[in-house]
């Protein structure tokens, strides 16, 4: 596999407007003549099917979901980032594109990432100018919040539902050019197969969920915006239905699957409450600015939080990381959290959460302060678990959030398929090993408004692609492909649920290859994964046919491509044997027990090549340099 | 956490597919949680068949936190059941008891057509969206972000409308089954802000006139959209909404 990342020459700052120039044209009267396939609606979706509709290009959109609005970006809370600097508190470009770097434990590559700070500032004018309802001051402009990880407030935000927000904005967009007939979605679609012509990707099979149908759809270029795969782990934030068959496809297919073992922890989730339990929900992290994170000094200590006087608490991330205390970055709060716990001293029925306490600041700031700032949290987390947080500290513990990991793009956004381009959450490009707060939303709308439009013209422009069509015999023989896969599942006629499958992968990858990994519990995983996959094989129940609405058999081919994933990732950890961000070697820390990168053998992306159904994936390296970004200990203390 | 397990009757709607007739049918779930969310207790329930080879309960759910609107069920006559401006994801058994019948059934409305049992087609909501609920600006032509401000109780109120998730619980609820409350919230979201002033009147005749061609009935001012909002918007989103379209039709250069 070849990897070249194709990073434009020249000083970092000029690097990305020299290639927009350089880039290829496509004439406006041809854009028409291009059909693009766009998989997935959410921000990185939308958001590029808007623009290039706007362009003129003719696009299709293709969402499982029955309507392009219900894209799991609408679940993000807090906020999206953006180098503004309107608070006059030192921010630029540079400084975002620092911060994400650095933040990303230097296991990003820098072009990208500039980039990434250089469009953010156009993310926010274009969404105020569809509509989106920013938070404001008095003064009619907008308001800026810090969020973790950020010593400045760059955050913007739009209450406690800024991804929906912004979502809803990115969908209007297409919406208006549905109505200008250059955008066509297909709504209740899945993904199946990716189409491979001639060495480029030309279309996809989808299914239709309602009918069960296989459809064959041709185009000039296919663009992934499907998201991120933690609902690997069984039990994440994710929606139930968010997963990685469209990624794995394309794996399967020959697009390098760069870095999977970057996964994030999201530090303030709800715990779980039983076995009955089908996702957790995650309290936007802004609560950290207000709660305190403690636990028993003592283990074992079973009394009511309340009864547990100030010298038995241990406020852990003001102990270990006074400069940042409870705003240190997620893996690092989701850590610490883990060694309480870990430690026997965990609280709840469990013992599997830790204490967010906000006692103190509605004592300094009064209750009707607090429950303005973040009333609809202690709505939701009273909703769910029946208790009060204002009067009782919250139980949080960490669940995973977002995955850095994803399909190796180079600096266009292409995968290692010709005409294959992956979006967002889909790709690995911008958060190296970590991603920080508020910055999600910013790449899948970087990605989809202000990156795609340029590049995508410079491939279509710059390549003589031959003509393409549904009946081509590439597309009947993936259909059949597919059609085979449905066909397997429901003859198995077993007795266990693809639910149940997925809930034991989730407990193999959360406990051997979750928040802390070593040599021997991947070694375990690597053994187990084999195991349920060969269970899944012989003993699935689905139930239920194919040409018809069967939700069982949809969830069926998630788990069993999760299955296959899963070991690939688990992979990908067990060749890390260093720690970065998300990924955390414990042969690999520091006499105080924290993260210790190893740049002499690590500093690369690890992007894993297809070698054949049963074969041992092969492991490409694409080698990171810092010429901008001095790599350093990451030290929030 | 302490309350112990417990087992109700569902009496769910069951239908094959679109046009098809459909029918109640009642299933006993035993071994559920006061914590369990309600689709968590269909879930286990959908499980059962599965393992007894019978068919599982369609239904629409994704984000199980309140927000994709994915998710929509009457229980026991209560559009998103009876926790008031929730949906009904986030309604917990702990709301139940031992022995209790639940009964489960679509959103009753024309223009959401059921595809099968409790899954129905929303897609007529899209289609008022298209019509008009947007700002025409082209990506990369927006002046700074802060070029215009904007007042912010204009931006709060926006904010309210802006809320809506799309769930269709409006329609379900309103004995007309009428879209208003949804067209509304755009309509109102858009023209509270300056961003959406030069687009305002076309965009009020537009969607009223997608929002009538789908099939939606009209508001007889009977409040049930806004009693059962998971997002609590308010019907003053509707006389926002037919302010516009009277203007719009008076001022209109059609």
């Amino acid at each position: 596999m070849k990897l070249d990342a194709r990073i434009p020459a020249g000083p970092i700052e000029k690097k990305w407007d020299k290639h927009r120039f350089d880039l290829k044209l496509v004439n406006p009267s041809n854009k028409r003549r291009f059909d693009i396939i766009v998989v997935g609606s959410g921000l990185a979706g939308a958001g590029a099917a808007a623009s290039l509709g706007e362009l003129g290009y003719n696009v299709k959109v293709f969402t499982m979901h029955d309507s392009p609005r219900r894209a799991h970006s609408i679940a993000a809370q807090g906020g999206i980032n953006a180098a503004k600097n309107y608070p006059n508190d030192g921010d630029s470009v540079w400084r975002l594109f620092h911060d994400t770097v650095k933040g990303g434990d230097y296991r990003a590559r820098e072009a990208n990432v500039y980039r990434l700070a250089q469009v953010s500032n156009g993310i926010i004018d274009h969404c105020v100018a569809l509509g989106v309802p920013f938070a404001r001051e008095y003064g009619g402009l907008l308001a800026n919040r810090s969020f973790g990880g950020a010593q400045l407030s760059r955050t913007f935000y739009a209450r406690g539902q800024t991804g929906q927000q912004l979502l809803l904005g990115a969908y209007s967009a297409m919406m208006r050019q549905v109505a200008a007939g250059t955008v066509k979605v297909f709504p209740r679609r899945e993904m199946t197969e990716l189409v491979i012509k001639d060495g480029r990707a030309r279309g996809i099979i989808a299914r239709d969920l309602v009918t069960g149908k296989l459809e064959s759809h041709a185009g000039h270029a296919v663009l992934l915006c499907t998201g991120g795969y933690a609902n690997v782990f069984y039990l994440s934030t994710n929606a139930a239905t968010c997963n990685v068959s469209a990624a794995w496809a394309a794996y399967r297919k020959g697009a390098g699957f760069a870095n999977p073992c970057f996964t994030q922890i999201h530090p303030t989730c709800i715990p779980r409450s039983g076995d009955h339990q089908s996702k957790l929900t995650l309290m936007s992290e802004s609560l950290r600015n207000d709660g305190r994170v403690w636990v028993p000094r003592n283990r074992g200590d079973r009394r009511s939080p309340g009864s547990i006087p100030e010298e038995e608490r241990d406020y852990f991330l003001e102990r270990r990381y006074p400069a940042f205390g409870n705003l240190v970055p997620r893996d690092i709060a989701s850590r610490a959290a883990k060694t309480e716990v870990d430690a026997g001293k965990g609280v709840g029925p469990t013992g599997q959460s830790v204490y967010l306490d906000f006692r103190d600041s509605i004592a300094r700031k009064g209750e009707d302060k607090i429950r303005a700032e973040y009333g609809n949290l202690f709505d939701m987390y009273h909703q769910i678990t029946d208790e009060n947080g204002y009067r009782t500290p919250m139980r949080i513990y960490p669940a995973p959030h977002y995955t850095m990991g994803g399909l190796w793009v180079d600096y266009d956004l292409m995968t290692t398929v010709p005409g294959l381009f992956a979006l967002g959450e889909a790709n690995f490009s911008d958060h190296g090993a970590n991603r920080l707060g508020a910055s999600a939303l910013m790449q899948g709308l970087a990605d989809g408004f202000f990156v795609i439009p340029y590049t995508l013209g410079g491939y279509l422009a710059g390549n003589r692609l031959e003509a393409a069509a549904d009946s081509d015999p590439e597309f009947r023989r993936a259909a059949d492909e597919s059609g085979l896969k449905f066909k397997r599942l429901l003859s198995v006629k077993g007795k266990k649920t693809p639910s149940e499958f997925h809930r034991r992968l989730g407990e193999v990858m959360w406990n051997e290859c979750g928040m802390a990994r070593n040599e021997a519990a991947l070694k375990r995983a690597l053994v187990k994964i084999p195991e349920i996959r060969e269970e899944f094989r012989e003993n699935l129940a689905v139930g239920g046919g194919a040409e018809e609405l069967n939700q069982t058999l949809e969830r069926a081919g998630k788990v069993a491509d999760f299955l296959d994933f899963a070991e690939l990732l688990v992979r990908d950890a067990l060749e890390r044997r260093e720690s970065c961000g998300g990924h955390f070697r414990e042969e690999s820390c520091t006499p105080e027990g924290e993260a210790k990168r190893d740049d002499a053998g690590f500093s690369h992306a690890a992007v894993w090549e297809h070698a054949g159904e049963g074969k041992a994936p092969l492991l490409n390296k694409e080698a990171l340099t810092f010429e901008h970004i001095k790599p350093s200990e990451r030290s929030y203390k | 956490m302490s309350e112990k397990k417990f087992g109700v009757t569902v009496r769910v709607w069951r239908q094959a597919g679109p046009g098809e007739k459909g029918r109640m049918e009642s299933y006993e779930v035993k071994g559920v949680d006061p914590d369990m969310s309600f689709l968590e207790m269909l879930d286990v329930l959908n499980e059962d068949l599965v393992r007894r080879g019978e068919t599982p309960i369609a239904f629409d759910s994704d984000c199980r936190e309140g927000i994709c609107g994915c998710c929509g069920l009457v229980v026991n006559g209560d559009v998103h059941g009876p926790d008031e401006h929730s949906t009904v994801c986030q309604l917990h058994m702990r709301r139940f008891k031992d022995g209790d019948v639940i009964t489960v059934e679509p959103w009753r409305v024309k223009s959401f057509p059921v595809l099968k049992d409790l899954v129905v087609d929303r897609s007529s909501l899209d289609r008022i969206m298209a019509a008009g609920g947007y700002v025409s600006v082209d990506t990369g032509a927006a002046p700074d972000a802060n070029s215009v401000p904007v007042d912010k109780d204009d931006a709060e109120e926006a904010m309210d409308a802006a809320a809506c998730i799309g769930c269709g619980a409006c329609v379900a609820a309103c004995p007309n089954g009428a879209a208003m409350l949804f067209t509304g919230a755009k309509i109102s979201q858009l023209a509270l802000l300056p961003q959406g002033g030069p687009e305002k009147a076309k965009r009020a005749l537009d969607m009223v006139e997608a929002m009538d061609a789908e099939g939606f009935g009209n508001c007889t001012n009977e409040y049930e959209c806004e009693a059962v909002c998971p997002k609590e918007v308010k019907v003053a989103n509707i006389a926002r909404m037919n302010r516009e379209f009277l203007l719009a039709n008076f001022l209109s250069k059609r």
